[in-house]
C-alpha cells in the first residue's frame, strides 16, 4: 500500500510536466490548428529563464578588501552580489536562495513575449499551409532554439536548486496515519504538483468563466462560425498562443530543481507530451491532463524495482524507458480516438 | 533499359556518369592549395553521399509520393546497421549477407511500425512515427542491450564466430569485403598536383545508389506510383474509386523502410559498428531535411539534397575560429573580430544551428526545394532570352520530376 | 425487384429521428430522383448507401449485396460510383491521370502491387481512359493539371472518372449545387447523354427542380425522415402532399 502510494506520488511530478505541456499543445492545436513541434523548446526556455535569473542574481560587485590578503600576499578580492548590496545581506541572500520561485515573475513576461513573437512572426504565416509544412517549420525552429541555448549556456546540465526550506523531504505517510518513514516525499515535488494543479485549474477556469474563454472554446469547436460572428478571433488566438507558451514556460521554471536544465530536455519532453496528447485524445483538454498524469504515474510504476526485475527476467531491462510508448500503442489500437477524443478531430 | 522513357533514361545516365566520375568531379582543386579544403573527393565523404542518397530516395517514395511525413526513418537506418554488424559477427565479413539481412529486418520492422502508424493519417501519423523512433532509440540504447550493446554500440571482436570465414589468426580485426575486395581499398591516381582517390567501398555504395535510383524511377512511373500520388492529392476520391489506400501506403512505407535498411547496412559495411545515436529524432529530421531541400516528390531532388547537406556538413564542421580569422584578415581588426564572433556560432560545432535555420528557410521560402529553385531560375532565364513574348502563364504544366 | 432496395430503414441521432421507416426501390436502368426540403434526411439516407452511417434497423441491398457498414472502396468495387456535391478529383494530377486511376481500379481491384510495370506500357487501360475522355469531349485537355479546370469541366471529369468504371449504379449528390445556369444545363445534357447511351442506373439527390424534372423517370419525396410520395414526375408536380412538405401549407 505504502509502496503504491509512493509510486503514485513519484509519478505526479513528471505527470504534471507532461500534463502542462500537453495542455499547451492541445490549446494551440485546438485554437490555431497547428501542431507545434517547438512547444518542447518553450518548456526548455522556461527552465533557462530560471537559470538566467539565478545567474543574474549573483552578478557581483568586486571590491578589494584592504585588510585581508590571500596566501600569495595579494590583496583579497571580495565578491558581493549587487542584490546583497542593495537589499542588505540577509534579504539579499534570501532573494538569491529563492531564485527559482522568483523566476516565475521573470518568466511570465518573457514567455508571453516569446509566444507573441513566434505566433506573429512565424506561425501566423502557416495557418493556410499544409500540416506537413507546419510540422517542418516548427521542427526547424525547435532545433534553432535548442542550438542557441546550447551556444549560450553550454551542453552540460546546470543545477539550479530550490529554496533551502524546500530542499528536505516530508514524511507524507504519517499525515495519513501510516508508520513513520513509510512514505517520504521531497517537498519540492509536492510544491510542483500543487503549482501545476493550480495552473491547470486556472486555465480551465479561464476558459470556462470568461467571455474570452468562451470565444476560444467556441473557436476550438468551430473556427469558421466564430469568424463569421465578427469577432476578431485572430487577435485572441495570438493571445492564446502566448498563454500556452507561458504555461509551458512556467512548467519549465518550476521543474528546474527536479531536473537540471539542459538544452535537449525540450525535445525529450515534447515527444512524450505528444504521446500524451494522442493517448488523451487529440483536441481534448481534459484528456491531455488526464493522460499526462496517468502516463507519469505509469512510468513511475515501471521504474519500481519489483516491476523492473520482472521484466529483466524477460530480458527487457529498463522497461520504464519504453512503457509509455507501449501503452500508447495499445490504447491506439483499441481506442483510435484516444481516451477522451471527440469524433471528427483530425480524422480524414 | 527499354523500361524507361527517353527523359528518364537521360536522367539516369547523368546520375550514373556523375557517380562514376565523382572522384574527379569532387576534387577540382589541387592538393595543398588554399581551396583544397573545399574538395569532397574523399572516400568516406563520397560513401556518405551515396548512402544518404539512397536513404533520401527511399524516404521520398513515402513522403514525396503519398505525402505521409514520417519522423521515424532513422529507426530503420539503425536497425539496418545492427543487422549488418550481427551478420559480420556471426556469419561472414562479406557484405552481401549483411546487406540482405539489413533490408529484410528493416522491412519487417517497418511493416510492424507502419501497420500501427498508418491507422491514422496527417499529423497523427507524424507523431506516431516520431514516438516509434524515440522508442526504438530507447530500445537500442538501454532496453535491448544484449542485442545492441547499449551505449557503447555494437562492434566487431576477435572472438566472434564468423562461421563462413576461416579462423582469424592475424590478431587484427577483420575488414569488410565483397568476395575478396576490401571495402577500404583505395587506389590513388596522381595527376600533376591533383590526387584522385578511387575507393572500392565508394563504388559499391554508388552501385547500390544507382540500383536504388533505377527502382525509384520505375516506381514513380508505375501504376502503383500513380496510386501513391493519388493518395497525396485526394484520399476520399481514391477510396470512392474502389481503391484501398491502406495497403498502398503500407507498401510505400515498407519499401522506404527497406531503402533505409539498405543505407544502414551499407553504413555498417563501410565502418563495421552500429550505435543507438543513429536512431535519434535528429537523424530522422536530417532525412526529412535532405528530401525537402532537394525537392519533395521529384526524382533527382533527394539525391541532390543528400549531397548538399553532407557536403556542407563536412565543410562547415571543419571551419573553426582560426580559419575564419584567416579568411577575414584583410578587414580592420575590430570588424574582423566582430564578424568572426558572429560566424563562429554557425560553423564547427554550430553546424546544427545552420541546419535548423536552413530547414526553416527552405520551408518558408522554397517549399519545392532546390529543384523548384532551379526551375524558377531557368524560367526567368528563358523569359529574358525570349523577350517579353513569353508571358503565357503555364499553370497547366506538370510539376517537375 | 430493383437494383437498390432500401427496406424499413430507421436512423436516429440522440432523440432526433432522421430517418423513419424508409422504403425505396430503384429500378435498373432508370434515373431515380430523391428530393425533399432541407433537413428531410436526404444526406443521411445517402450516407447509409455508402456505408458511412449504419442504420439502427433495416436493410440496404444492392444487387444482392448488403451495403451496410462497408468501406467506400468495397462499395465501389461491387459497382456503385459516387459523384460529390463539390467535384472530388485528383487536383494535383493531370486530366489523363485522373481517368487512368479508375480504369486501373476497375481492372486490378482494390490493391495490386504493380510497382515495376509502366503506366506507359499498359495499353489496354490507356486506350480505355482515352476513349472515356473523348466521350466527355475533354481529350484536348488531357495534359492539363486538374486543379486548373473550370468548375464545369471538373464536374465533367469527375463524371468521366465514375463512368470509366462502368458502374451499375451512379449516386449523384446535388450534382449542380452552386453552379451557374449554363453549367447546370451542360451537366443536365451530359447526364441525359450518358443515360441515353449507357442506360446506367442513377440515383440523384437534388434541390433544383429544373434538374429533377429534366432527368428523372421516377421521384421519391422525402420529408421529415419518411418517403411521403413515390411516383412518376408528372404526378409529383401537383401532388398536395409534396406542396405541403415544401410550403408548409395544409390543404
Amino acid at each position: 500500500m505504502d509502496a503504491i502510494l509512493l509510486q503514485i506520488l513519484n509519478g505526479l511530478d513528471k505527470g504534471s510536466a507532461y500534463a502542462l505541456i500537453a495542455l499547451g499543445l492541445t490549446l494551440i492545436f485546438g485554437t490555431l490548428g497547428v501542431v507545434n513541434f517547438a512547444h518542447g523548446a518553450l518548456f526548455m526556455l522556461g527552465s533557462f529563464c530560471a537559470v538566467t535569473l539565478s545567474k543574474i542574481l549573483v552578478i557581483s560587485k568586486v571590491t578589494i578588501d584592504p585588510e585581508k590578503v590571500d596566501f600569495l600576499g595579494n590583496p583579497l578580492k571580495v565578491k558581493t552580489p549587487y542584490v546583497m548590496e542593495w537589499f542588505g545581506e540577509s534579504a539579499g541572500s534570501t532573494i538569491i536562495d529563492w531564485s527559482v520561485p522568483l523566476a516565475i515573475l521573470f518568466a511570465i513576461p518573457v514567455m508571453l513575449l516569446v509566444g507573441y513573437i513566434m505566433e506573429r512572426g512565424l506561425i501566423k504565416h502557416f495557418y493556410k499551409r499544409p500540416h506537413a509544412d507546419q510540422i517542418l517549420v516548427t521542427f526547424g525552429l525547435a532545433i534553432v532554439i535548442q542550438e542557441i541555448v546550447k551556444a549560450a549556456f553550454g551542453a552540460n546540465p546546470i543545477p539550479t536548486p530550490a529554496p533551502d526550506v524546500f530542499r528536505g523531504s516530508y514524511d507524507f505517510g504519517v499525515l495519513i496515519g501510516m508508520e513513520a518513514n513509510a512514505v517520504i516525499y521531497p517537498f519540492w515535488r509536492l510544491i510542483y504538483f500543487g503549482f501545476s494543479a493550480t495552473i491547470i485549474a486556472a486555465v480551465f477556469a479561464f476558459l470556462q468563466f470568461t467571455t474570452f474563454g468562451m470565444v476560444v472554446r467556441a473557436g476550438m469547436a468551430d473556427r469558421e462560425t466564430v469568424g463569421l460572428l465578427g469577432i476578431n478571433i485572430d487577435k485572441r488566438f495570438t493571445f492564446m498562443f502566448g498563454i500556452a507558451a507561458a504555461v509551458a514556460g512556467l512548467a519549465g521554471v518550476m521543474y528546474t530543481p527536479i531536473n537540471s536544465p539542459n538544452y535537449h530536455m525540450g525535445m525529450d519532453f515534447l515527444v512524450l507530451s505528444f504521446v500524451v496528447v494522442v493517448v488523451g485524445g487529440m483536441g481534448s483538454l481534459p484528456g491531455a491532463v488526464l493522460a499526462g498524469f496517468l502516463l507519469g504515474i505509469l512510468e513511475s510504476f515501471a521504474s519500481m524495482n519489483e516491476v523492473k526485475g520482472f521484466f529483466e527476467a524477460l530480458y527487457l531491462p529498463s522497461i520504464d524507458q519504453i512503457i509509455i510508448y507501449l501503452v500508447a500503442i495499445i490504447v491506439l489500437l483499441t481506442r483510435p480516438r484516444g481516451l477522451m477524443g471527440r469524433a471528427g478531430v483530425m480524422e480524414d | 533499359m527499354n523500361t524507361l522513357s527517353k527523359s528518364d533514361k537521360m536522367t539516369f545516365f547523368i546520375v550514373a556518369a556523375i557517380s562514376l566520375l565523382a572522384p574527379f568531379i569532387l576534387n577540382p582543386f589541387p592538393e595543398g592549395s588554399a581551396m583544397a579544403q573545399f574538395n569532397a573527393g574523399y572516400p568516406d565523404l563520397m560513401q556518405r553521399f551515396a548512402i544518404f542518397g539512397i536513404l533520401a530516395i527511399g524516404f521520398n517514395i513515402l513522403f514525396g509520393l503519398t505525402g505521409y511525413l514520417s519522423f521515424g526513418h532513422a529507426a530503420f537506418l539503425g536497425v539496418g546497421s545492427y543487422s549488418a554488424v550481427w551478420m559480420f559477427k556471426l556469419l561472414s565479413m562479406n557484405i552481401i549477407p549483411g546487406l540482405i539481412l539489413a533490408v529484410i529486418i528493416a522491412g519487417l520492422f517497418s511493416l510492424l511500425i507502419g501497420f500501427v502508424s498508418l491507422r491514422r493519417s496527417g499529423i497523427y501519423f507524424s507523431i506516431l512515427t516520431l514516438a516509434f523512433a524515440q522508442m526504438s532509440f530507447s530500445l537500442a540504447y538501454s532496453v535491448l542491450t544484449p542485442i545492441t550493446n547499449g551505449e557503447t554500440g555494437l562492434q566487431l571482436t576477435l572472438d566472434d564466430p564468423r562461421i563462413l570465414d576461416g579462423a582469424n589468426t592475424t590478431g587484427n580485426l577483420p575488414v569488410t569485403g565483397l568476395f575478396g575486395l576490401e571495402m577500404r581499398d583505395t587506389f590513388s591516381l596522381d595527376i600533376g598536383a591533383w590526387a584522385f582517390q578511387f575507393n572500392i567501398g565508394y563504388y559499391v555504395c554508388a552501385a547500390f545508389l544507382l540500383l536504388s535510383f533505377y527502382i525509384s524511377i520505375r516506381i514513380f512511373r508505375s501504376p502503383f506510383g500513380l496510386m501513391l500520388r493519388a493518395i497525396k492529392t485526394n484520399q476520399t476520391r481514391l477510396n470512392y474509386t474502389g481503391l484501398n489506400s491502406r495497403p498502398y501506403t503500407l507498401a510505400a512505407f515498407v519499401i522506404s523502410g527497406m531503402y533505409a535498411g539498405l543505407a544502414g547496412g551499407l553504413m555498417a559495411s563501410m565502418d563495421p559498428l552500429a550505435g543507438a545515436e543513429r536512431m535519434q529524432w535528429t537523424a530522422s529530421g536530417e532525412i526529412v531535411l535532405m528530401t525537402i531541400l532537394g525537392g519533395t516528390g521529384t526524382l533527382l531532388g533527394p539525391v541532390l539534397g543528400a549531397g548538399f547537406i553532407k557536403y556542407f556538413e563536412n565543410i562547415f564542421s571543419k571551419i573553426n575560429d582560426t580559419v575564419l580569422h584567416t579568411w577575414f584578415s584583410f578587414m580592420p581588426d575590430g570588424l574582423e573580430n566582430a564578424i568572426v564572433w558572429v560566424l563562429h556560432f554557425f560553423v564547427g560545432k554550430g553546424w546544427h544551428l545552420t541546419l535548423g535555420l536552413l530547414f526553416m528557410m527552405i520551408v518558408i521560402f522554397l517549399p519545392g526545394g532546390l529543384m523548384e529553385g532551379a526551375e524558377r531560375i531557368i524560367k526567368r532565364f528563358r523569359a529574358k532570352k525570349g523577350g517579353d513574348s513569353d508571358t503565357t502563364p503555364d499553370t497547366a504544366t506538370k510539376p517537375a520530376e | 425487384m430493383g437494383i437498390l432496395e432500401v427496406q424499413n430503414v430507421n436512423k436516429s441521432f440522440g432523440g432526433l429521428k432522421a430517418l423513419q421507416n424508409v422504403n425505396l426501390s430503384i429500378e435498373e436502368g432508370t434515373v431515380h430522383a430523391i428530393i425533399g426540403p432541407n433537413g428531410a434526411g436526404k444526406s443521411t439516407l445517402l450516407n447509409c448507401f455508402v456505408g458511412k452511417l449504419i442504420p439502427d434497423t433495416g436493410t440496404v441491398m444492392f444487387d444482392g449485396h448488403s451495403l451496410l457498414g462497408r468501406k467506400p472502396h468495397e462499395i465501389n468495387q461491387i459497382g456503385v460510383s459516387r459523384v460529390f456535391q463539390t467535384p472530388e478529383i485528383f487536383s494535383d494530377l493531370t486530366v489523363a491521370e485522373n481517368v487512368l486511376i479508375p480504369c486501373f481500379a476497375k481492372r486490378d481491384g482494390a490493391f495490386t502491387l504493380n510497382a515495376l510495370s509502366r503506366v506507359a506500357g499498359e495499353t489496354d487501360v490507356r486506350e480505355k481512359a482515352e476513349q472515356m475522355l473523348i466521350d466527355v469531349s475533354m481529350q484536348d485537355k488531357k495534359d492539363m493539371v486538374a486543379s486548373s479546370l473550370s468548375r464545369g469541366d471538373k464536374r465533367r471529369l469527375e463524371m468521366a472518372m465514375c463512368l470509366s468504371q462502368d458502374p451499375k449504379l451512379l449516386l449523384l449528390d446535388e450534382p449542380t449545387a452552386g453552379m451557374a445556369r449554363a453549367d447546370t444545363n451542360n451537366t443536365i445534357e451530359l447526364l441525359a447523354q450518358i443515360q441515353e447511351r449507357r442506360h446506367i442506373t442513377m440515383a440523384v439527390i437534388e434541390h433544383d427542380m429544373h434538374v429533377v424534372f429534366s432527368l428523372a423517370q421516377k421521384i421519391s419525396v422525402l420529408a421529415q425522415g419518411t418517403v411521403i410520395v413515390e411516383d412518376l414526375p408528372e404526378n409529383i408536380k401537383g401532388h398536395p402532399k409534396v406542396q405541403e412538405a415544401y410550403l408548409g401549407v395544409a390543404t
